[in-house]
C-alpha cells in the first residue's frame, strides 16, 4: 500500500507499554505489498502482539527467505535487525543466529513457497532441532512476485487465477511440524485478527520451536474461486477448535474441561495461555491426537485452525547443545583460546 | 642386478587390506624412523570404502627433509594377496620385497630383479596368540618389528614409543613389545641383515611435529575462536569438525558449569551447514564449515550472499579429485576457480593457501580474523594430501597477547556518541564498512541484511548509482584483502635467472625439492610460492622480473594460472604449465622432467 505515507509523528497520547513504547514503535516503513494482502495483516498482529508482550524491538532478530511473505519483516519492527536470506534457508540462517546468541528472539517469517516448496528440507530440519524460534508461514499457495504459480500448500483440485487445476497432493506444514516435534504448533488466517494475536505472543513466549502456519490469502493471485486459499474459503471452512487468550503471568489450572469451558497452560516463562475450547473432544497437548484430528478434519476440506498442539515444558538446541548461558558472541580469548602452553604440551604429544 | 644400497633415504610402501588395523603399524614404523632423527613422509593411498578394498602406506625416508613424494618404490611390503601382482610389478630394480612366507607362493609370481625377504608372519601370529583380533592385530606388529631389525632401526625407539603410547596401560606395552621382537627375533636368527637399504641415526627432526593437516585445522579453529560449526560429512574433510569436537571437548567446556564454550551442529546438507555459518557470523560469532568441492557447489547461492551482504564466514575445504563425484580418497588442487569466484553474478572470493599442517593450523586461526576484518567468506584451501596425511612440520605456536580481531563493529557506546552509521558506508577508504550486532541498540544501528541491492545506508536500492557505488567499493575491499592475507615468499635461485615458478599448498614439498634438483643440474629457477589469493603487487613483480613463469599445479585447466592471467593481465605465453592431475600427488620427479623438457622446446623455438 505504497500510495498510503505514513504520518511521521506520532500522537502524543499513543499508550505506551511496560518498556516505555509505542505501538508505532513497532512498526517498520510503509508495506509495498498489494493492498488487502493477507501479509499486512499478519505484519498488523506481529506489531499488536510484540507491543502487548512489552519486548524491546531491538531485542528481536527478525529472519525471512525470499517472496512476497519474506518482503513483510521490512514492515515491521524496524529497529530490529532484519535478515532477509535466500530462498528457502531461512531456517538455517536463523539456526546459526541463534546459536550465537541465545539472549535475542528469534521470529522467522517465510512464505509456502519458501518452507514448503524449495525450503521444506530446512524447515523439517529445523523443526527437528528444536530451534527456540517463533516460525510464521504466511500460507496463500501461490507464487506472488513471480506471478502466480501454485506453491507446494495448494490444495489438490484447486484452480489458479490462469484456470489451471492442481494436480499435486499439498505438503501440510503443521502436519510435519507435529511429526518432527515442534513444541508449538498453531494454525490461523490472517483474516482472523483476535485469534491471530495471542497465538504469536504465545508462540514467541514459548522457549523453543514454535510454528504458526497462518492461511493469507493473496488478493491479487489466490482469491478466486475455485482457490482454495481465498478469503471467502477459508471463512467458509475456518474450524477453530480453540479461542486463546495469552496471560502473564499465572498459574496452571487443570487440562480438561467441559466442552466451552477454560483451559490454562503455563508456559516455562510462566506466561499463560487460555484455551477457551470450542471442539470438546480437542485436547491441544496430545501431540498424537492432535495429528489424527488434523488429518480427519483435512479429509473433510476443513481448514482447523487454533493452538494446536503445545508442550508447555519445551527443550531447545542450546539444551540439547549444552551450550553456555552467555551468548557465544560476547566471548574472548579468555573462554575461548586454550593459551600458548597447552598448545606447547599438544606439540610434546606429537613428536 | 645390484640391489639397491641408499642410507637414509628411500621409499618403502606397505600394501594393506583395509580394515585390518595396519594403520597404525604403519604410522608406528614411521615414527620410529623419526625417532632415529630421520625424516619421513607418509602418505594414506585408500579407496572410497571401509573395509576389505586395498590400501597402501608410502612412506619416504629422507635425510634430507624432502617431504613430497618422491616416485618409485624401492621395498614393498606386500601384505595384500590381492594387490600382489601390481605390487611386485611396481618395485624399482634392484629393490626389496617383503611378504609373508608362510604359505608358498609359485615362483612365477616373484622378481628376478629384487630381493625376496620371506618372514612366516602367520605362522609366527598363529603360534604365539590364539585370539582372531589379537593374530590380525599383532601380525602387522611382528612385520614392523621384522622391518626394523632389516633397516638397522634401534630397538629402544619402540620401547620408547610404546612407553609413551600406553603409558598407565602395561600390559598393552607388554604385548606390543612381545610383537615387536617375535618380528625381530626371526629376522635376526633367519636372515641376513640389515640390507643395502637402511636407516642410520641422524639429527634432523629437531623440534618439528608429526600430524596431519585435518585435525591441525580444527586446532586452529579452536585457537582463532570459532565457536559455531556447522557442517555435513564429505570425504576428505570430515575429520576438521571431528577434531573440533575433539579438542572443544578438551579445551572449551566451562569447569564449573560443564557447560560448552562452542556449538557444532551436523547440518542436513551443506546448504544449511554454510547457511547456519552464515547466520552466526551475521550475529557476531566466529563461525566455520568445512567441506570438499563437490560442497562448495552445493554452497555457491550462499555464498554469493555472504559476499554481498558482507558477512564473515570461514569455510574449510579439503579439496580432492573433481569433478562432480569425482576420486574422494584422491588430491587435486582443483577448486581454485570455482571457490574464487563462487556463485553468480560478480563475486571475488579470498583463499589462504596452506602448504603442511602447521600452516593448516595458522591460516585457519587468520582466516578467522580476516573474516571479522574483511565482512566475506574466507577459503582455507587445504587438500587431502595435506589434510589426512601426517607429516612432519614446525611445531604449533601462538602468542598469548594476541586478541582476536573482530573487525569493524559499532558498539551502543559508538552510536550513543553519534557516529553515524552506514552499514554499507565506505567511511575510512579500504572499502570495508561498519557492522552492527543485532541488539545493540534501542534506537540506533540497526539495518536490514539482505541479497538484493542497497544503498550505504542499508536501504533497498535498485538504483544504478547505489548499485555501482557498492560493487565499486567490494573491488576496493578485495585490494585491501590483497594487502592482510598471507604474503608470498619467494626463493631465489643460487644464480641470477629470467625463469620462475608460482606453486602453492601441497605442491610445495615436491617444489623445493624439485627446485633443488634442477639447480644440481645448471637450471636455475626463482621460486614464488604463493600463500593467498587475491594477489598483493609482490606477484605482479615476480612476473615483470622473469621471462618464463612455470604455473606448477594439481589439476587439469591450470586454474591459478588462469588466475594469475585474468586478475593481474598477465600474458598467457609467459606463463607456462605444470600440470599434475592424475589423483596421486605431485612428485619432485614429474616438476623436473616436465621443467627441463618445457625449458628446451623454449630454447629450441627462440
Amino acid at each position: 500500500m505504497t500510495y498510503l505515507a505514513k504520518p511521521r509523528l506520532h500522537h502524543p497520547t499513543l499508550t505506551k507499554n511496560k518498556v516505555g513504547y509505542t505501538r508505532r514503535d513497532y512498526e517498520g516503513p510503509v508495506s509495498t505489498l498489494c493492498a488487502g494482502c493477507g501479509h499486512d495483516s499478519i505484519s498488523a498482529a506481529i506489531i499488536q502482539a510484540c507491543w502487548e508482550l512489552d519486548i524491546e524491538p531491538h531485542r528481536v532478530a527478525k529472519l525471512s527467505g525470499i517472496g512476497c511473505s519474506s518482503k513483510a519483516p521490512t514492515y515491521f519492527l524496524g529497529a530490529s535487525h532484519g535478515f532477509n536470506t535466500v530462498h528457502g534457508r531461512m531456517p538455517s540462517v536463523l539456526t546459526g543466529a541463534n546459536l550465537a546468541n541465545r539472549e535475542l528472539m528469534y521470529l522467522g517469517v517465510s512464505g509456502d513457497g519458501d518452507s514448503a516448496s524449495i525450503g521444506l528440507g530446512q524447515f523439517a530440519n529445523a523443526m527437528r532441532r528444536g530451534v527456540n524460534m517463533a516460525y510464521i508461514v504466511m500460507n496463500n499457495g501461490v507464487y506472488g512476485l513471480t506471478k502466480g504459480q501454485f506453491s507446494a500448500t495448494a490444495d489438490r483440485g484447486s484452480k489458479s487465477k490462469k484456470g489451471a487445476i492442481n494436480t499435486d497432493n499439498p505438503v501440510d506444514l503443521v502436519g510435519i511440524a507435529l511429526q518432527l516435534g515442534a513444541t508449538y504448533v498453531a494454525r490461523s488466517f490472517s483474516g482472523d485478527k483476535a485469534q491471530l494475536v495471542p497465538l504469536i505472543k504465545g508462540a514467541l513466549a514459548h522457549g523453543g520451536a514454535a510454528f504458526i502456519d497462518v492461511i493469507s490469502p493473496c488478493v491479487t493471485f489466490n482469491n478466486h474461486g475455485g482457490s482454495t486459499k481465498s478469503y471467502e474459503y477459508i471463512r467458509q471452512h475456518d474450524e477453530a477448535v480453540s479461542t486463546v487468550e495469552f496471560m502473564t503471568p499465572g498459574s496452571l489450572d487443570a487440562t480438561h474441561y467441559p466442552a466451552g469451558s477454560v483451559t490454562e497452560v503455563e508456559q516455562s516463562d510462566g506466561t499463560v495461555l487460555r484455551l477457551r475450547k470450542l471442539h470438546a473432544d480437542y485436547d491441544p497437548t496430545d501431540r498424537y491426537a492432535a495429528m489424527s484430528y488434523m488429518h480427519e478434519h483435512a479429509a473433510r476440506g476443513e481448514v482447523v485452525t487454533g493452538l494446536l498442539y503445545l508442550d508447555p515444558l519445551p527443550t531447545d538446541l542450546h539444551t540439547s547443545l549444552n551450550t553456555c548461558a552467555s551468548p557465544l558472541n560476547s566471548l574472548g580469548t579468555a573462554q575461548l583460546c586454550p593459551g600458548a602452553k597447552a598448545l606447547e604440551k599438544i606439540n610434546a604429544t606429537l613428536r | 642386478m645390484k640391489p639397491i644400497e641408499a642410507i637414509n633415504d628411500f621409499v618403502i610402501k606397505f600394501a594393506n587390506i583395509n580394515g585390518s588395523g595396519s594403520a597404525s603399524a604403519n604410522e608406528l614404523f614411521a615414527k620410529a624412523v623419526m625417532r632415529m632423527g630421520v625424516p619421513v613422509s607418509p602418505r594414506n593411498i585408500f579407496p572410497s570404502n571401509i573395509q576389505g578394498m586395498p590400501t597402501w602406506y608410502e612412506a619416504r625416508v629422507c635425510e634430507k627433509g624432502y617431504h613430497g613424494r618422491r616416485g618409485g618404490v624401492d621395498m614393498m611390503v606386500a601384505m595384500n594377496p590381492q594387490t600382489w601382482d601390481a605390487d611386485v610389478a611396481e618395485i624399482e630394480p634392484g629393490g626389496y620385497l617383503f611378504y609373508d612366507s608362510t604359505r608358498p607362493i609359485p615362483e612365477d609370481k616373484f622378481r628376478k630383479d629384487v630381493t625376496v625377504i620371506g618372514v612366516p608372519l602367520t605362522e609366527i601370529t598363529n603360534t604365539a596368540y590364539t585370539d582372531p583380533r589379537q593374530r590380525q592385530l599383532f601380525k602387522n606388529i611382528i612385520y614392523v618389528g621384522a622391518l626394523s631389525v632389516l633397516l638397522d632401526l634401534d630397538a629402544s625407539v619402540f620401547e620408547k614409543l610404546f612407553a609413551e603410547q600406553f603409558k598407565g596401560k602395561e600390559r598393552l606395552l607388554a604385548s606390543n613389545l612381545q610383537a615387536i621382537n617375535l618380528g625381530r627375533d626371526y629376522v635376526t636368527q633367519h636372515l641376513a641383515f640389515p640390507l643395502g637399504i637402511r636407516v642410520r641415526k641422524s639429527d634432523k627432526i629437531g623440534d618439528q611435529i608429526f600430524t596431519d593437516g585435518n585435525s591441525a585445522m580444527a586446532l586452529g579453529c579452536v585457537y582463532g575462536g570459532a565457536t559455531v560449526a556447522a557442517w555435513y560429512p564429505i570425504t576428505p574433510s570430515s575429520s576438521v569438525p571431528e577434531n573440533f569436537q575433539k579438542y572443544c571437548d578438551k579445551f572449551r567446556v566451562d569447569e564449573s558449569t560443564g557447560q560448552h564454550n562452542f556449538a557444532i551442529v551436523q547440518a542436513e546438507d551443506e546448504l544449511a551447514s554454510i547457511g547456519m555459518a552464515i547466520g552466526a557470523g551475521w550475529n557476531g560469532a566466529r563461525a566455520f564449515t568445512a567441506t570438499s568441492g563437490a560442497g562448495i557447489s552445493l554452497m555457491t547461492e550462499f555464498i554469493g550472499l555472504a559476499y554481498f551482504a558482507e558477512i564473515p564466514v570461514t569455510l574449510i575445504n579439503i579439496q580432492r579429485g573433481g569433478p562432480s563425484t569425482g576420486m574422494p580418497t584422491r588430491t587435486q588442487q582443483s577448486d581454485l576457480l570455482s571457490c574464487a569466484y563462487a556463485s553468480h553474478g560478480d563475486t571475488k572470493h579470498v583463499m589462504l593457501l596452506p602448504q603442511d599442517p602447521h600452516e593448516c593450523f595458522e591460516h585457519a586461526a587468520a582466516a578467522l580474523d580476516l573474516a571479522d576484518r574483511l565482512q566475506t567468506p574466507i577459503f582455507v584451501m587445504s587438500d587431502l594430501d595435506i589434510g589426512m596425511n601426517q607429516r612432519l612440520c614446525k611445531p604449533f605456536v601462538w602468542d598469548d597477547q594476541r586478541d582476536y580481531d573482530r573487525g569493524k563493529v559499532m558498539t551502543a557506546a559508538d552510536l550513543d556518541a553519534g557516529k553515524d552509521f552506514g552499514r554499507y558506508n565506505d567511511v575510512d577508504g579500504d572499502g570495508i564498512p561498519w557492522r552492527t550486532y543485532p541488539g545493540t541498540h534501542p534506537t540506533k544501528g540497526s539495518f536490514f541484511t539482505r541479497g538484493t541491492s542497497k544503498d550505504a545506508y542499508a536501504r533497498y536500492s535498485e538504483r544504478g548509482p547505489d548499485y555501482i557505488y557498492n560493487m565499486e567499493r567490494l573491488l576496493k575491499k578485495f585490494k585491501t584483502a590483497a594487502d592482510l592475507v598471507p604474503q608470498p615468499i619467494v626463493q631465489k635461485a643460487n644464480q641470477p635467472t629470467r625463469v620462475g615458478a608460482i606453486y602453492f599448498g601441497s605442491t610445495t614439498p615436491a617444489m623445493r625439492e624439485a627446485l633443488d634438483v634442477l639447480s644440481e643440474d645448471g637450471i636455475h629457477v626463482d621460486g614464488m610460492r604463493l600463500l593467498a589469493y587475491p594477489f598483493p603487487q609482490s606477484v605482479e613483480q615476480f612476473l615483470a622480473e622473469h621471462d618464463t613463469v612455470f604455473v606448477v599445479e594439481q589439476n587439469r585447466d591450470a586454474q591459478m594460472r588462469t588466475l594469475l592471467i585474468n586478475e593481474l593481465d598477465a600474458n598467457p605465453k609467459q606463463l607456462v604449465k605444470v600440470l599434475h592431475y592424475d589423483g596421486t600427488p605431485i612428485t619432485a620427479r614429474f616438476i623436473v622432467s616436465a621443467v627441463a623438457a618445457k625449458l628446451a622446446l623454449l630454447k629450441e623455438t627462440v
